[in-house]
């Protein structure tokens, strides 16, 4: 990361040096600063990526509204990657080389982001990743404003075996079998290890995407959970497999006073599809909740059904990253002048935005955010009752030192 | 310590979780009936404080029962809490006059485990005269025995606890067994009976597992069984029309939402859902499929597109997220059959209806008028169309029966999966392979093969976990394929060139 | 007249990376992003063509030839992935990152020998053709045809999309493999790399097609439309039906094999969405729509349905669906010739 210690003068220069001819400074003052929109549309990621194109939309019309960015409007340019990965790379190329975006909002599977990560390291641009990961990344031309496993798995865990958690000391891991499940589980065996739980006390599983039939696992885990020791699950499972997941749980009577789950990737959205009245006291973990009070919270669940024209629509933790990663950019695209991606980037460290969550987080020059850490239990209404928080926002360890490889990483 | 009285607990609800908690077990203990109301509403989230201190229930004072004037803030609970509310609430409520109250008092209690339990239920096991009752007194009375001081209540409890032979009363003896060197042997025992037991149960469960699944891709493919096995028909769109059969359900529960009749929303969407479905299948064959009979391949590429804008028309109406689709109380949780075999209720529900609704089907061709032409013109097309068969409204009407059938899937797989545009795409593959492992156009092989499929995969998940139980799955029929090209019920004769 | 078009296409084709080399603010030029778009379907159109001289001419209709584009396109990862070396993160000289990650201490046996080009080039058209060898066997001996042929194949591609979604399967799961460095000595990030493969791809392209046509135009090619058109009575006047279709079926999966070995080092990713059973059907309606059983209407449809999509997904993200879905009914309906069909029925 040497090279990105440069002044902001010298940072300037090159980066108008190297700018895309679109950028002409006399012209420009008028062309509008145009925005990436890099979520699927269709296909199976459509469930949750359609919420974050529209908060993208709504951050640009708000910023509109409020003036556009450097006396510029601000112009959404949205295409389908259809959550087809190539498909990913080629409008991932066509955003900035033809749409010639100033910037990037895009991206929830990790093969997505990995599948446009060379495009944007290629062609210079910058990309804002809002969604939770497994960590071991970070690109020069990425900013995570998603979770590292340290600040979402870890603490849900180190919950789960507090005397309020219910003081677990057997876990099943289960998770949907790609890389963010396979990573943080191997993060938080070696975590349980070091806090003398032995491998004999954790069951890990995995599931293919969309799994619908939990039957036969969640017996298995009922079983795991009679050898008289207090038992959790710490679910990884992704996406549309919950709800079957959930619903199986629920029938099959395992209460969360009997053995509590926390989940790492379902949200406010996730629980609008399922009813939650037999799944009270289950837990999850993320950085922000809808029910979080503070005024940034206030302003944006209310701008949000102001834009999409229903109150009964949720918010969830991946439209708040997204939130404060647009306020972020756009912050730092006043401070350094321009929109060009090198001096935009040097004005991204230390940059500070008072975030829904209700804490103010900031850009790291590790491209990612500190976050604070929040344990909510489901209640009946579908909503997260805040029972844990972090005192303050926690610095992300997207190298995390559970794994031993890291060891001899490249730097 | 001095003994806390009633009032002095009630400040300590709602300081935080620990004292919520220690303070709910106190009120427990104490007997008080006042604490009952209080505690169930702590645990529904309906207790609140007002600024000045009173607890107020609803609106009102929760031990005057007067209108609050200022509002209150609602007190909040977590697991913890919530345990210890169970406890408290069971042995409050273990006196109860009504026995579902008693019965669920009995399972807390159970749950909750304290030697201080023994004497109040052996006082209530005095005056308890329903069996069923009586046999959750005795666990719980059991368990608590267990853990009390008395050697001779601990082997009682051990055998109790072995009676019960569930995979709660084997968690508890292990718990125990560590701290009881004295009593090793006999939870030994105990444990093995219950291992003894619990193999059985599993081995059923496993198999109620595998119907289920099987219950699960009949109805899947039943629809299919129709349209592809019958009218050879590749209709690669069935998928949407069991999402939409699902919708359906979504729209209908809304609709009834705020009236009366919203208790009866998932029964009435079985017939709504077969006219929805059904009426689009006729579009379809009318408008376009016909076009195209005995050019299967370019029907599947036409069906292909349907299906696609289909998918696409249900994610902007709906949006492209999860609706939610809410189970009647009589699909929710789990039954326990003779030998406690749990059984979950929705699952229990759809193996019975997928049986239903084959046999309907089966019953339709048998034994109407629209059966018997259909077999007509499936035999012989143009003979059929000499006797005065309307050969294209008999299409129509077949095709229209196949697409109802995946939209009455469709409200069943509402109740297990999730209502989202996608839902169809999951079950195309495995309704094809269905049909074609139980022989095309029989729909006794249909049924064969899918529990068959259903059955293997959950034989096999144990040990191979989920995705290799499906891959052993897909090879097996492919391989038996290869052996038997028309599948296990092979028509015989002319049907079958 | 066929001909003549299709030696202007080539031509222009050939063309495309020299207006790339033009300055940017001449009218002709032709930016990088166009070039590595015809260059990915450069690949596809050699896909269509492998399908369609199954299906156009042997009437064998594999709703799996995504798997065998798939296979191809894992062999060369892997190559390009042994060639990372080093240069991974976690800078182990021999194991790429997702092996080291998952604790793999040793390279699996059948990762050996992909460090050569020749042998991953070799296994790109070797695995798929293998596959389609023991799968058409099985299937032609059994005669399975039409729709239960394509059934299968689907049931096929499924499967190796589930077995290669494990990551215990030393595939790289869901994420498969990404972040390649270099090919034959080449950075795969520059302009010159890309003007490779794109000729390479062409290349690739007029070889596969003037095979498939000299095939075709031959004796084995009459008799394969004649066991397309009536199997049985092409078995019945005396010809082995069970060879022939063999034969093209396996070099038809070798033909998707190269397209895919072609396709992954200019997309720089393969996983196993690649396996999905939408993407073989996809590559199908290509054929019908371009006109199944005359070559050049696989490649018009590759091309043609492939740059509506993506011209649909950046102008229409919500509503391309329902275009391609009507596109797909129409032509289905309308056109039972595909496009060749339209550009040539006036002539008829």
């Amino acid at each position: 990361m040497k090279t990105l210690h440069f002044g902001r003068r010298s940072a300037l220069a090159a980066g108008t040096a190297l700018a895309l001819p679109a950028v002409h400074s006399a012209s420009a003052q008028a062309a509008p600063i145009k925005v990436g929109v890099l979520h699927s549309l269709t296909g199976t990621m459509a469930i949750s990526e359609t919420a974050l194109r529209d908060t993208v939309l709504m951050m640009v019309e708000q910023q509109n509204a409020a003036g556009g960015i450097l006396g510029r409007r601000l112009e959404a340019v949205v295409v389908d990657p259809a959550s087809n990965w190539p498909l990913f790379a080629e409008k991932a190329r066509e955003l900035l080389a033809v749409a010639k975006v100033d910037v990037t909002f895009g991206c929830w599977t990790s093969v997505s982001r990995k599948s446009v990560l060379p495009v944007f390291e290629e062609l210079n641009g910058l990309l804002f990743y809002p969604v939770q990961y497994e960590g071991e990344e970070q690109s020069r031309n990425v900013f995570y404003t998603g979770a590292a496993p340290n600040q979402q798995a870890i603490p849900a865990v180190e919950y789960l075996m507090s005397a309020d958690g219910g003081g677990a000391r057997r876990i099943a891991l289960l998770g949907t079998d790609y890389v963010y499940p396979r990573t943080t589980n191997r993060i938080l065996r070696g975590f349980l290890n070091s806090k003398g739980i032995n491998d004999a006390n954790i069951m890990e599983e995995y599931t293919p995407f969309g799994h619908s039939d939990w039957q036969g696992i969640v017996a298995r885990v009922k079983a795991f959970a009679a050898q008289g020791v207090k038992t959790a699950i710490v679910s990884t499972i992704n996406g549309d497999a919950n709800v079957p997941f959930y619903r199986e749980l629920g029938n099959q009577g395992i209460k969360a006073e009997d053995i509590p789950s926390v989940a790492f990737s379902v949200g406010e959205e996730e629980l609008a599809g399922i009813d939650t009245r037999p799944l009270v006291g289950h837990l999850a973990a993320w950085n922000y909740f809808m029910s979080v009070r503070s005024p940034a919270n206030t302003q944006f669940v209310s701008g949000w059904h102001r834009f999409i024209g229903n109150t009964r629509r949720v918010t969830n933790d991946p439209m708040e990253a997204t939130l404060v990663g647009f306020k972020m950019w756009a912050q730092a695209v006043t401070a350094a002048r321009t929109t060009a991606v090198d001096p935009v980037r040097e004005a991204m460290y230390g940059q500070k935005v008072a975030a829904p969550c209700g804490y103010e987080l900031e850009m790291h020059r590790n491209h990612h955010l500190s976050k604070p850490v929040m344990i909510g239990e489901v209640q009946a209404d579908g909503q997260f009752n805040i029972v844990w928080r972090t005192q303050g926002p926690i610095v992300a360890e997207n190298w995390s030192p559970f794994i031993p490889e890291n060891a001899n990483r490249r730097r | 310590m001095a003994q806390p009285s009633f009032e002095t607990l009630l400040p300590r609800l709602g300081e935080s979780f620990g004292a919520t908690a220690e303070a709910a077990e106190a009120m427990g203990a104490m007997g008080d009936p006042r604490a009952l109301p209080l505690l169930r509403a702590l645990n529904d989230n309906r207790l609140g404080r007002t600024a000045d201190g009173r607890l107020v229930i609803d609106g009102r004072d929760a031990l005057t029962g007067e209108a609050a004037p200022s509002p209150a803030e609602l007190l909040r609970i977590n697991n913890r809490v919530r345990v210890a509310l169970r406890g408290a609430m069971g042995r409050l409520a273990i006196v109860s006059p009504d026995a579902a109250e008693r019965a669920a008092a009995a399972e807390a209690v159970f749950r909750t485990r304290s030697a201080e339990n023994v004497p109040l239920l052996e006082a209530a096991l005095a005056r308890e005269a329903l069996p069923d009752i009586r046999a959750r007194l005795e666990l719980a009375l059991g368990a608590s025995r267990l853990i009390s001081n008395d050697p001779a209540g601990q082997r009682a409890g051990v055998a109790a606890l072995a009676q019960a032979g569930t995979a709660d009363a084997r968690n508890l003896l292990l718990e125990v067994r560590a701290s009881r060197t004295e009593l090793a042997a006999e939870i030994d025992q105990a444990i093995a009976a219950i291992d003894g037991k619990l193999a059985f149960r599993r081995a059923a469960e496993t198999l109620f597992q595998g119907l289920s699944l099987g219950s699960v891709l009949l109805l899947a493919a039943l629809g299919l069984a129709i349209t592809f096995g019958v009218m050879g028909v590749i209709n690669m769109a069935h998928g949407e029309m069991v999402m939409l059969g699902a919708y359906t359900t979504f729209v209908v529960q809304e609709a009834l939402r705020s009236t009366g009749m919203a208790a009866w929303s998932l029964p009435l969407s079985v017939p709504a859902a077969f006219v929805v479905t059904a009426a689009i299948g006729v579009a379809l064959e009318r408008g376009l499929i016909r076009h195209l009979y005995g050019r299967p391949l370019e029907t599947l590429l036409l069906t292909f597109g349907i299906g696609m804008m289909i998918q696409q028309s249900v994610r902007l109406v709906f949006g492209a997220q999860n609706r939610e689709v809410l189970s009647p109380a009589w699909m929710q949780g789990s039954l326990l059959l003779p030998g406690g075999i749990a059984v979950t209720q929705n699952r229990l529900w759809i193996i019975f209806f997928a049986l239903a609704v084959l046999v309907a089907v089966m019953a339709a061709i048998r034994f109407t008028r629209f059966g018997l032409q259909m077999r007509a013109v499936v035999q012989n097309r143009r003979i059929a169309a000499t006797m005065g068969i309307r050969t294209g409204r008999v299409d129509a009407a077949t095709f229209a029966v196949g697409s109802g059938i995946a939209g009455i899937a469709g409200v069943a797989l509402s109740q297990i999966d999730n209502v989202s545009p996608n839902l169809g795409t999951g079950y195309i593959i495995d309704s094809f392979m269905v049909v074609v492992f139980g022989g095309v156009g029989s729909l006794l092989g249909t049924l064969v093969g899918a529990m068959t499929l259903g059955l293997t995969n959950k034989l096999l998940e144990p040990y191979a976990g989920a995705v290799l139980a499906k891959v052993a799955v897909l090879v097996g029929i492919m391989i038996f394929i290869q052996r038997r090209p028309k599948g296990l019920f092979a028509l015989k004769g002319r049907a079958a060139e | 007249m066929r001909r003549a078009i299709l030696l202007a296409c080539i031509c222009t084709l050939a063309a495309l990376p020299l207006l790339n080399m033009l300055p940017t603010d001449n009218p002709l030029h032709v930016s990088d992003f166009i070039i590595t778009i015809v260059g990915k379907w450069l690949c596809y159109a050699i896909l269509a063509l492998s399908i369609d001289l199954a299906w156009g001419y042997a009437g064998i209709l594999s709703l799996g030839h995504g798997a065998f584009f798939a296979l191809g396109g894992y062999a060369i990862g892997m190559h390009l992935m042994r060639l990372i070396g080093p240069r991974g993160v976690y800078g182990h000289p021999i194991l790429p990152d997702f092996m080291v990650f998952l604790g793999y201490t040793e390279l699996p046996w059948f990762w050996w020998g992909f460090q050569s080009f020749p042998f991953a080039m070799a296994m790109a058209l070797a695995v798929p053709g293998l596959l389609a060898f023991v799968v058409g066997y099985l299937a032609f001996r059994s005669r399975i045809t039409g729709v239960y042929l394509s059934i299968l194949t689907q049931a096929l591609t499924y499967a190796l999309m589930l077995a290669f979604f494990r990551n215990d399967m030393g595939f790289g799961g869901n994420n498969g493999f990404t972040d390649f460095k270099e090919l034959l000595g080449f950075s795969l990030n520059t302009s010159s790399a890309r003007m490779g493969l794109f000729y390479a791809s062409l290349l690739a392209l007029v070889v596969a097609l003037a095979l498939c046509a000299n095939i075709v135009g031959s004796k084995l090619g009459r008799v394969l439309v004649a066991v397309r058109d009536g199997e049985s009575r092409a078995r019945f006047l005396g010809y082995d039906t069970l060879q022939h279709k063999l034969f093209i079926f396996v070099l038809s999966a070798m033909l998707a094999g190269l397209a895919g070995a072609l396709y992954v080092p200019q997309v720089g990713i393969i996983n196993p969405g690649e396996f999905s059973p939408g993407n073989s059907i996809e590559a199908v309606v290509w054929v019908a729509f371009g006109g199944r059983g005359t070559l050049v209407g696989a490649i018009l449809g590759a091309f043609s349905v492939n740059a509506l999509k993506t011209w649909l997904t950046s102008v229409a993200p919500d509503l391309w669906l329902f275009v391609l879905g009507a596109i797909f009914v129409a032509v289905t309906l309308l056109l039972p010739r595909g496009l060749i069909g339209l550009l040539e029925g006036r002539r008829k």
